[in-house]
């Protein structure tokens, strides 16, 4: 619950964090980075693919999409600050035959141009590509820009593929994938200096496939997004108390691999966390949690969530805000001990 | 290779333009008559612009609704798909047989206009405010691919209540989109009563004037001045998008319906159905 405004707060000893920057890096300190993986991949994929153009309202900088403009400056359209138009004008150059990357914030395109997107764009199939920044809890400005509740609006939507990756690794394969899907893909998009995490697990994203990034006897993480980076330190952490932690990575939210995910949470002995960067309500968690009702799987040691209470959120430093939802290595580890 | 003007139907045709809009305003009449009710008023109130469209204007084959060297005709407007099937059967798009299917199970011409399912229908439309946008994203492409096509937007005085339209409307303006034109019809009638009435969108043309497009506004229900208004948005020099307003009157050509108040939605006695198509008759002019 948030505190009266007319309440003073207490005062702080020393200097409390900061509000993070609008996109602040979700790397730790002395984390590997790459800068602008989506911008990248996306220019280098549009070298010999002439139908893809990039589509900005106003935010090619903080989607990265400034990469792509730079690279292939004829190809790149400002709509300006208009998500409706945006998502109809997409609609309309697919229908001609381009291949369009609309990019705004996760915000804008789930909540103010929903309609746009479902009857313009998903209803007829047509290949969009929506390419999101600041999904989740990635930004300490507050409910104005943080997209809590992104997956639970574009689950409903018949025909888009929604994709949550977890690191730059990942993000330079998804980029490919998402061109040679034909239909429309919702991409929760990670941008600037994106942390590396996957490349040293040796994985390949394929679209629709749930994968396991490191097994472990006592607990099954199953995570999208930066939550499987944050799962992994968690099973760093928790191997230290000789807790066996795997992670199963599920950067394809819709359609969900079903079967790789009932064939893990099937196995016995083991406590299951679905852990995402989303509310509770309506994203990974309870799409994974229906499968296994649907299936009689019980897990042997429960069923749990950690993700974003159904609140609208404080705005502030991410660390602070990551720790105070339960989000944040720290807190999650945490948490799975108190679950154990 | 075939010109631009070897496709325009009306070098292929002696059938005059009033002729085509009594037809159109026909067909319509036996659809609204399978259900009994529906948007009626709507189509008879565009037939004549769907005249010029579809028998004046726009260059199409009717054989292959999906050449690339067609106009593009957007129906923003969803529900008044009885208008453009009436249209579409005009144009020989569609087969006149299948008009008795009107929003039947399993037909191909369902009450609301959607692409998948009636061939020559551009895009899904009903859910207001959409096709303008969708239209620039089209004229957008066509310049990307070189094409002499036009992109026409059928919307309504309705849809002007929509954000969305205004979005597209400055976008089409600030990128000098010379092939798109759009039509609006001001039909003063909306679901909730009288449009200027449920929000009032007048002065409109210095609207679209300060939006940066060419802008003509006409009686929708003169067809010699639509289809002048068109040629003239075709020919037009400048990089302008071009709007035509088109002022029509609902359900204009069958007086007893044209004097109903509330006509949004109308819905007519069996008999009066034949009752229509007499008075429709009757007002024919050959």
């Amino acid at each position: 619950m948030r505190r009266s405004k007319y309440e003073r707060p207490a005062r702080r000893e020393g200097a409390g964090l900061k509000t993070s920057a609008m996109i602040a890096s979700l790397a730790a300190p002395g984390q590997r980075t790459k800068a602008a993986p989506f911008g990248h991949a996306l220019a280098a994929l549009a070298e010999n693919r002439p139908e893809i153009v990039g589509l900005s309202a106003d935010l090619s900088k903080y989607t990265d999409l400034h990469i792509f403009a730079q690279a292939h400056p004829d190809r790149f359209y400002q709509m300006g600050m208009a998500e409706q138009l945006l998502m109809s004008a997409a609609a309309g150059m697919a229908r001609e035959g381009f291949m369009p990357f609309a990019t705004t914030y996760a915000v804008f395109a789930a909540r103010r141009a929903y309609d746009f997107i479902c009857m313009a764009i998903a209803e007829e199939n047509l290949n969009v590509k929506i390419a999101c920044a600041l999904p989740g809890l990635t930004t300490g400005y507050g409910p104005s820009h943080q997209a809590t509740e992104d997956v639970a609006i574009f689950r409903g939507m018949p025909n888009l593929t929604i994709i949550d990756p977890c690191d730059a690794h990942e993000i330079e394969q998804v980029v490919p994938a998402m061109a040679a899907h034909q239909g429309p893909v919702y991409l929760r998009l990670l941008r600037g200096n994106v942390p590396l995490v996957l490349d040293e697990y040796g994985y390949t994203f394929e679209l629709g496939k749930a994968k396991t990034i490191r097994d472990g006897r006592d607990v099954l993480v199953i995570s999208s997004g930066l939550m499987t980076m944050r799962a992994l330190e968690v099973a760093q952490a928790l191997a230290d108390d000789n807790v066996d932690v795997a992670v199963l990575h599920v950067p394809t939210i819709k359609p969900l691999d079903e079967a790789t995910i009932l064939h893990e949470a099937g196995r016995g002995g083991r406590l299951v966390v679905v852990a995402e960067n989303h509310t509770v309500i309506g994203g990974l968690g309870e799409a994974v949690a229906g499968v296994l009702m649907r299936a009689g799987v019980m897990p042997d040691r429960g069923f749990r969530q950690v993700g974003l209470p159904d609140e609208f959120l404080d705005a502030g430093a991410l660390p602070t805000l990551h720790d105070r939802y339960g989000i944040s290595t720290e807190a999650m580890t945490r948490s799975i001990r108190g679950w154990l | 290779m075939q010109t631009d003007q070897d496709l325009r139907p009306r070098e292929r045709s002696n059938v005059p333009l009033a002729e085509r809009a009594y037809r159109i305003r026909r067909h319509a009449l036996l659809m609204g008559e399978v259900q009994g009710q529906g948007y009626i008023a709507q189509a008879l109130g565009i037939s004549d612009v769907l005249a010029v469209a579809y028998f004046h204007a726009m260059t199409y084959r009717p054989e292959d609704p999906e050449w690339e060297g067609r106009d593009r005709f957007l129906l923003s407007i969803g529900h008044y798909a009885i208008a453009l099937y009436a249209a579409l059967i005009e144009a020989e798009i569609l087969p006149e047989d299948e008009l008795d299917t009107y929003g039947g199970d399993d037909s191909r011409l369902p009450m609301s206009g959607m692409a998948a399912y009636t061939p020559g229908m551009e895009i899904t439309g009903g859910s207001l405010g959409h096709g303008l946008g969708i239209a620039v994203g089209m004229a957008m492409s066509l310049k990307r691919k070189g094409s002499k096509s036009f992109v026409y937007n059928l919307f309504s005085d309705g849809e002007l209540d929509e954000g969305s339209t205004w979005e597209a409307a400055m976008s089409a303006g600030s990128q000098g989109l010379d092939n798109l034109i759009g039509i609006v019809d001001v039909n003063g009638m909306q679901a909730d009563g009288p449009s200027l009435g449920v929000l009032n969108f007048e002065p409109l043309a210095p609207k679209f004037e300060a939006f940066n497009w060419f802008v003509q506004r006409v009686d929708g229900n003169d067809i010699e001045a639509v289809a002048a208004a068109f040629d003239a948005a075709r020919n037009h020099e400048g990089r302008h998008p071009r709007i035509v307003i088109c002022d029509t009157k609902m359900a204009k050509g069958v007086p007893f319906l044209e004097a109903r108040e509330r006509n949004h939605f109308l819905r007519v006695e069996p008999a009066e159905w034949r009752e229509a198509l007499k008075v429709l008759d009757e007002g024919r002019t050959r």
